[in-house]
């Protein structure tokens, strides 16, 4: 085992973007780090910031939430929701002492493979530079 | 219904600094609805608990359970269960009447608000709440088109607007409607000036807080 | 215009008398030091009948008005007390209006009070017990019926014979109803009333006029408030952040339309052009002057504006 930091992302992936613009990243045979672990749901507006607060528990170094372009929510503001519940766990992780980077949201379409490796490429690297979890540190020592 | 909100969380971080065992118990009355201290928020709560301690390498359990309400002695009684696991630390979400009625059942517990309680009101829209009624005891809004001054007049006038009134708002912000305001022009338009224009009187505060602690005994309801 | 003369304020024996009467303003100063009131009254003495002592005004801490009014009296100034309801309720209101009578106060004015949250004390509580118009029917009450308002009955000789004043403000909205909130007040008892800052001078004839027409001025005597814009500064604060006073543009404009230094003297030229109108206007029985943290100048204003000598009584 290589001794660099492996981080364990997860990305919570609406059915209709950015899960599809995964399959599309796939096809083209895209290269994107592999520490993205993909939850489908059917909209962003069905994340919930308990979803996050458990994957972190479970270990996750970072999670994001990939929805619609704004505008383009297939339920009209589903993403819009889930930009503010994003916002709103950061402000509570960084109050319990957790860097709120850990969190962010992003906005694809069905189309846009390219831009969906190029999504995992950059929060890998974020989350690289940050470090393992404040929370796994400690379980692990 | 009551209205509420979670507590900062480093307040709450106070509360059980040292203890190793933390119950977070939920209500689903009033503060469900507020999403203040439903199932959801304990979740939430005791997740960032959780998360905070791990963080520290502290070993704490939080544990989570939702009455169904916190304002009525046979369901702080469903509690006993979990009292009895010995906790050193109870984090009640309810109003402030669910953590002093858990003391009061459970007195040798180590209980905690976790909420602020705010106002009586209702939603404006999903996440807006604004604070209608004070619980004055002698509800008189028929009086004035069917609005509370006593609660929504900064100043509790019964003969408003004050001067203080510009454009519709309340000089206290700009963020604070002018019920008075409201009141006067319904009555203007509804053309019900005459109706309006005697003084009202001077309020009777007894049945409000101000009379002390209030109580309502229904003596065909008492077993 | 002669009334009934129902008390021994030297006020009421002006407006009575149908004199163009004139008021002035005090704010106690925010300490003990009972100089500062006495200095302040020598810009006052014998250029007004009688001066507001206001009540810790926008709800910052000053030396209370009882006090501040009793060391004006004391070096011969008439006062008139303001009361607000903001820190007191119906028991303090009601010995305070007491307590005031029996150490010589003759007139009080009644108001709600600003409210807590922008003055110096935010975290207060405040009382609100009763509002201003229920402060108008208390005195009125204890004066006329010697009743307070337990019905516990006040001998003859103990009941507090106080001139009842109140605010008034035009330029607060909604701009229709505010005749008709001052119809309460008269309603109520009061005797004089006197108005917010006056700069919107059409909205005010506006105001007076349907004031005559509802025959109050028939009932209360209402003088009109003037405070002199000292510069451009203070032209923006009262128009952009002061809740109920208006300023036209104009206003703004005129002093805008002069040098810097020459701002001030503009602004009393406007204001005596006011006072000189109101004097002429229907309804109007006075002017109430508040020239806030500017009282120095209240001499100046009054040569300016013929307002002087004033009426001696013998």
């Amino acid at each position: 085992m290589s001794d660099e930091f492996e981080p364990r992302i997860i990305a919570f992936c609406c059915q209709y973007c950015s899960y599809s613009a995964a399959d599309m990243a796939g096809s083209m045979r895209l290269q994107y780090p592999t520490n993205v672990e993909i939850v489908l749901i059917p909209c962003t507006g069905r994340f919930d910031v308990i979803l996050a607060l458990k994957a972190f528990e479970s270990g996750a170094d970072g999670v994001y939430v990939a929805g619609c372009l704004e505008g383009n929510c297939h339920f009209v503001d589903g993403n819009i929701r889930a930009k503010k519940r994003v916002a709103y766990l950061a402000n509570e992780l960084k109050k319990i002492g957790i860097e709120p980077e850990r969190i962010a949201m992003y906005n694809l379409s069905a189309s846009m493979g390219p831009r969906f490796a190029e999504i995992v490429t950059e929060f890998t690297d974020n989350i690289k530079a940050l470090g393992p979890s404040p929370v796994k540190k400690k379980l692990a020592a | 219904m009551i209205i509420a909100e979670r507590k900062p969380i480093d307040e709450i971080k106070s509360f059980i600094e040292g203890q190793k065992k933390v119950l977070v118990v939920g209500c689903r009355g009033c503060v469900t609805v507020c999403n203040a201290g439903g199932t959801k928020e304990v979740e939430i709560l005791a997740s960032l608990l959780r998360l905070d301690a791990q963080k520290e390498g502290h070993d704490v359990t939080v544990d989570e359970h939702t009455l169904e309400r916190q304002c009525d002695p046979e369901y702080i009684d469903e509690l006993v269960e979990f009292v009895d696991k010995k906790y050193d630390a109870i984090l009640s979400m309810a109003c402030s009447v669910g953590p002093q009625f858990l003391s009061r059942r459970y007195p040798k517990e180590n209980i905690f608000p976790a909420l602020n309680t705010n106002f009586i009101g209702g939603a404006l829209a999903h996440g807006i709440w604004a604070e209608h009624c004070q619980a004055c005891g002698n509800c008189i809004i028929h009086k004035f088109g069917g609005m509370c001054p006593v609660t929504r007049c900064s100043k509790s006038l019964m003969n408003g607007p004050c001067g203080g009134s510009a454009g519709g708002v309340c000089e206290i912000s700009k963020e604070v409607e002018c019920i008075w305001h409201l009141i006067a022009t319904k009555f203007m338009e509804e053309g019900k000036l005459e109706q309006f224009a005697p003084i009202q009187p001077i309020k009777d505060w007894s049945s409000s807080r101000d009379g002390g602690p209030r109580k309502i005994v229904r003596e065909e309801l008492v077993k | 215009m002669t009334r009934e003369i129902k008390t021994e304020s030297r006020l009421e024996k002006v407006l009575a008398s149908g004199k163009f009467a004139a008021t002035g303003e005090l704010g106690p100063p925010r300490s003990a030091d009972k100089h500062e009131v006495i200095e302040k009254v020598k810009h006052l003495l014998g250029n007004v009948d009688s001066v507001n002592i206001t009540d810790n005004q926008t709800a910052v801490v000053r030396m209370s008005s009882l006090a501040a009014g009793l060391l004006a009296q004391q070096q011969g100034l008439e006062v008139n007390m303001q009361m607000v309801c903001r820190d007191r309720n119906r028991i303090a209101i009601e010995s305070d209006i007491m307590g005031a009578y029996a150490l010589g106060i003759k007139n009080l004015l009644t108001l709600s009070g600003d409210h807590q949250k922008f003055g110096d004390h935010p975290q207060a509580k405040n009382v609100f017990d009763i509002d201003s118009i229920h402060l108008i029917q208390t005195i009125k009450m204890m004066r006329d019926d010697g009743k307070l308002l337990s019905g516990q009955e006040i001998p003859p000789e103990g009941r507090p014979k106080i001139f009842i004043g109140a605010a008034f403000n035009p330029f607060a909205d909604p701009e229709d109803y505010r005749v008709h909130r001052v119809a309460k007040k008269v309603a109520a008892g009061v005797d004089f009333l006197q108005s917010q800052c006056i700069y919107d001078m059409d909205r005010f004839r506006r105001f007076m006029k349907k004031a005559v027409d509802m025959g109050l001025t028939e009932k209360a005597y209402f003088m009109a408030g003037v405070t002199p814009l000292k510069n451009i500064g203070m032209a923006k604060y009262m128009k952009n952040f002061v809740p109920g006073i208006t300023v036209p543009d104009e206003c703004v404009n005129r002093i805008k339309g002069v040098p810097k230094d020459k701002q001030a003297d503009e602004g009393l030229k406007m204001a005596c052009e006011q006072i000189e109108e109101f004097k002429q206007m229907e309804g109007v029985a006075g002017v109430h002057l508040m020239l806030i943290e500017w009282e120095h100048m209240v001499p100046t204003i009054v040569k300016m504006a013929n307002l002087i000598p004033r009426p001696t009584f013998s």
